[in-house]
């Protein structure tokens, strides 16, 4: 389902498996343990890398779950509540002590974009995956918080206007383009490399900002070993 | 003045006649009375188109009108009428349980730029017409539900600036190169076929009505709130 590794600085929350990693209660119960986890741990310097095996980053809330309620009612109040366990995650990850990446190696769709684009750097494959919000096309709206995620992060109101009103799929190169991700690349493997070094951001970040730095008392880490 | 058309699946809503289609009360009413007619009979797979025929899509609100009170005071309460009467004008738009488009073949000035702006997407010509608010310019504050459309539908805020506080007037090219209008052609039918172009693969989608009204509303919370624009939660997915 998920698990949770640290490496160094690096806090690495990974979504197992090769299938669409759907948010049913369970998920949605691990994902927000484990982001607890990382908030307590948390310490100067601290990264956090969220990503995905397979070919799916998360294909959103579990609508098979919700249908398997048996009645129209019941599924429009198993939505609900998965919409309701899944805000905690987002609130964690708004107010998580240290910079975090999605890095998105496959398919980022509804709720799935959702924790993708609650980071503060989104990292995408250009060959490969979409952003999506479906929600249009299958006719339901969308709740207040994910809303106020997609207004306040997305700054371009045609960019919502294409996500949202239209059920834009969105390429790596385009969302690159239009500022919804901050940078794609061709290959898996050249996303998660772009993502380990989020921790040398970090640390050029703070090296850009030596007395505000100082002020806040953060650490510094000199990575010497460049890529050659 | 005005007229309402249905062709297919598309509602297409002229200002008619070679004038500046001025707002003045009249107007506004027939306006809002159309669009009425267009929300009753929207169906899954609907799309509307605003357009204009003529050298303008509007000039605004009927200043002539206002000032033909005869005092300061009567002419300032006409404008603030015509104001009020075109609230819900907007309100309708944002509403509407269609994509909307706006054909901008003529010069789109204050409250002739506030309609084109209240659609989803606006398609303007590239050789002619303008985009402009004045008010800078005549001295006129702006209505609250104005401000709102205006910050929440162009996300950039120099865009904002250059419109509001320093009037420009913006043509085809520099609005769509800034994100204000979707698209630019050069010449008038060019624009009409394509707004058609849009409306049909837009209907294509045969998105729910209200759901997409739901889903727009969102887009825009704050001028939801001050057009006083109910919300309503749509839970169970199509699949």
């Amino acid at each position: 389902m998920c698990t949770l590794e640290k490496r160094g600085n690096l806090f690495i929350l990974t979504l197992t498996g090769e299938d669409q990693h759907r948010f049913n209660p369970d998920l949605i119960s691990s994902l927000l343990d484990l982001l607890s986890q990382v908030k307590a741990q948390a310490t100067s310097g601290s990264v956090l890398i969220t990503l995905a095996q397979g070919k799916f980053f998360s294909y959103g809330f579990d609508l098979d779950w919700a249908q398997a309620a048996g009645s129209e009612r019941g599924a429009a109040k198993r939505l609900q509540d998965m919409a309701d366990l899944f805000k905690p995650v987002i609130a964690t990850l708004l107010s998580l002590p240290m910079p975090s990446i999605a890095a998105i190696t496959g398919h980022a769709v509804a709720a799935g974009f959702t924790l993708a684009l609650s980071h503060d750097y989104l990292i995408m494959r250009k060959d490969r995956g979409i952003l999506w919000m479906p929600e249009v096309d299958i006719a339901v709206t969308l709740p207040d918080y994910i809303n106020a995620l997609f207004k306040e992060k997305i700054g371009d109101a045609s960019v919502r206007r294409d996500l949202f009103l239209r059920g834009l799929k969105m390429k790596g190169d385009e969302a690159e383009k239009r500022g919804v991700v901050k940078a794609a690349y061709d290959g898996e493997a050249e996303v998660r490399e772009a993502s380990w070094h989020g921790e040398v951001y970090a640390e050029i970040r703070k090296g850009l900002y030596p007395q505000l730095s100082a002020i806040l008392g953060l650490s510094h880490k000199v990575y010497a070993i460049a890529r050659l």
